[in-house]
């Protein structure tokens, strides 16, 4: 049971979620954030001021998965969010202390989706 | 215009009369304002990363087309020549002064008849927003006004083919409206579609926008239709509510169809609804009445309102949908226009089918053929001449980032967070700061 984080490019979002999508990894959570990776930054100009725009906008994705899902979920992620330029961002995989499920009351690998494949 | 109006402009005792001039100074104004009207239109259908480059297309043809039309197009359009082009007695403005041209000055006439050409130029881009680099559009919109724009615009209101032969093109139907829709689908061809069509949700990113952007548009519409009688008399003031009526009518009919479908009317069917009645109404404006401008308006939307329908589900990316409401909007007009004519309503016009004169539905749909015919293949020889030169298109990893970040190095909405003031007369950086709060500017 791990929780993974991935900062991601908010353009390659869609690409990610379509490949999390066919490894069969349910259930996220998505979220705007500013941060950079080191990536050149981009020069922007108003009214003669020139800015350097040294935060960019990132997605920020949390996923809890069962330890079957760990390596499919990082490998879908690094497959969707990859161009291979600067600022394509990280995967974190996090230990996880508990998981409860609001609804049911479940916990741990019962409350991360998907569940293991030998209880389906 | 028809014929026998610019045989009477030509014939007349040239003489400026001060009400035609004074409806005309406004109608020229009027038209101008369409096309930032355009832009707040376009723009708000894009997504917000796309947001200014759209808007821009729009805003960068003031300035292009606008000094094109003065130095050469115009000439091109409007001078002496033969059947297919004018000539260049009156480039770069020679012989343009305030003499009577017409009853106006000549210089509004010429500045009236480059409002038209600005917006037409600027409704193409509708079709190609969030993927064609910006250079290569102004390019396009420079080559696009001198080789179709203008002999089209001679064809039908310079003394060319298609107003000899007796083509009723009031305001611009097929000059404007089929000219810029029919390019409009080949430029999209030719593009291809953006990198997230029919992959992703694409969706308009301030529907107010468009509601404001539609709005201005009729607005300014007034003077296209109005002005293009070219006079403050009875005909300008039939073309002025006829431009009142068949927008009101194809908006009930584009509500109601958007009810029956989905059970719901929506803000950009109803935008798109007035702009489609508008467009329909523009050949016909100052030919026919005002009962039969309602009929037209009320008949406009269900072409244009099936088009898009369908063409939303085929690999076909005109963006914005230029062509089923520009194209299929002044197909329908122009042939409307050709069914209600009456020389009650217009005794310089002609009658039309209803009034027992069938021929002139066909000498509409000649008119219609040519526009098509020459616009699609002279719009296909540009954009592909153009792209041997360079690249049309954005590079995928610049279409994702957005056309504002990567043509235009600004952002519609930034907060400013995250950057970094660049100092002027240093390289060094200064501390991070909200760069655009005065505080940082000083």
């Amino acid at each position: 049971m791990k929780l993974i984080v991935a900062v991601i490019r908010p353009d390659r979002l869609n690409e990610v979620l379509e490949a999390l999508y066919r490894a069969e990894v349910r259930g996220l959570t998505v979220t705007r954030v500013l941060g950079h990776g080191g990536e050149t930054d981009r020069v922007e100009t108003y009214r003669g001021t020139t800015v350097k725009m040294e935060l960019q906008e990132k997605v920020r994705i949390e996923i809890g998965v069962s330890e079957p899902f760990v390596d499919a979920t990082v490998r879908a992620i690094l497959s969707g969010a990859h161009t291979g330029e600067v600022g394509d961002g990280k995967v974190f995989v996090l230990d996880v202390g508990q998981v409860h499920r609001i609804r049911t009351g479940e916990r741990d690998e019962n409350a991360v989706t998907p569940r293991p494949l030998t209880e389906v | 215009m028809t014929l026998p109006l610019l045989l009477a402009l030509q014939d007349a005792q040239p003489s400026v009369v001060p009400a035609d001039t004074a409806w005309m100074l406004v109608s020229t104004a009027l038209v101008l304002l369409m096309t930032p009207a355009l832009a707040f239109f376009y723009g708000g259908l894009v997504r917000s990363k796309n947001s200014l480059n759209t808007m821009m297309m729009s805003f960068a043809a003031l300035g292009v087309v606008g000094v094109l039309w003065a130095l050469l197009a115009y000439s091109l359009a409007f001078a002496e020549g033969n059947a297919w082009i004018g000539g260049t007695d009156n480039a770069l403005l020679a012989g343009v002064g305030t003499e009577a041209k017409g009853t106006l000055p000549h210089v509004l006439f010429m500045a009236y008849q480059g409002t038209f050409a600005i917006i037409t130029a600027a409704l193409i881009s509708g079709a190609i927003v969030e993927r064609m680099r910006f250079g290569p559009y102004l390019a396009f919109i420079v080559l696009w006004t001198l080789f179709v724009y203008a002999p089209v615009a001679h064809w039908v209101w310079g003394g060319g083919w298609l107003m000899t032969r007796g083509v009723l093109d009031f305001a611009g139907g097929t000059v404007v409206h089929i000219n810029a829709g029919v390019s409009a689908l080949v430029a999209a061809l030719v593009l291809g579609t953006r990198k997230d069509y029919s992959r992703q949700a694409i969706l308009p990113h301030n529907v107010p926008f468009v509601l404001l952007g539609a709005g201005l548009l009729w607005f300014g519409w007034f003077g296209f239709n109005g002005g293009s009688a070219l006079a403050a008399n009875e005909l300008a003031a039939l073309a002025f509510t006829n431009t009142f009526l068949a927008p009101m009518a194809t908006l009930v009919v584009w509500v109601l169809l958007d009810y029956f479908r989905t059970g719901r009317a929506t803000a950009v069917g109803g935008a798109t609804g007035i702009v489609v009645g508008l467009v329909a109404v523009t050949p016909a404006a100052g030919f026919i009445g005002p009962t039969s401008a309602l009929l037209l308006g009320a008949i406009a939307a269900f072409p244009s309102y099936f088009t898009i329908v369908a063409r939303s589900r085929t690999r076909l990316d005109d963006s914005l949908d230029v062509f089923a409401g520009h194209g299929i909007g002044g197909l329908t007009g122009a042939l409307l226009t050709g069914v209600f004519a009456s020389k009650v309503w217009n005794p310089a016009g002609n009658d039309g089918l209803l009034a027992g004169n069938p021929g002139q539905l066909a000498t509409q749909a000649l008119g219609v053929a040519a526009a098509i015919i020459y616009s699609a293949l002279a719009t296909f020889v540009i954009l592909k001449l153009l792209g041997l030169v360079t690249a049309l298109r954005a590079a995928p990893r610049a279409e994702g980032l957005g056309m504002d970040v990567t043509q235009h190095g600004e952002e519609a909405y930034s907060t400013g967070e995250g950057s970094i003031l660049v100092m002027p007369d240093t390289s060094a950086t200064a501390m991070p700061a909200r760069a655009l709060t005065p505080q940082a500017a000083s």
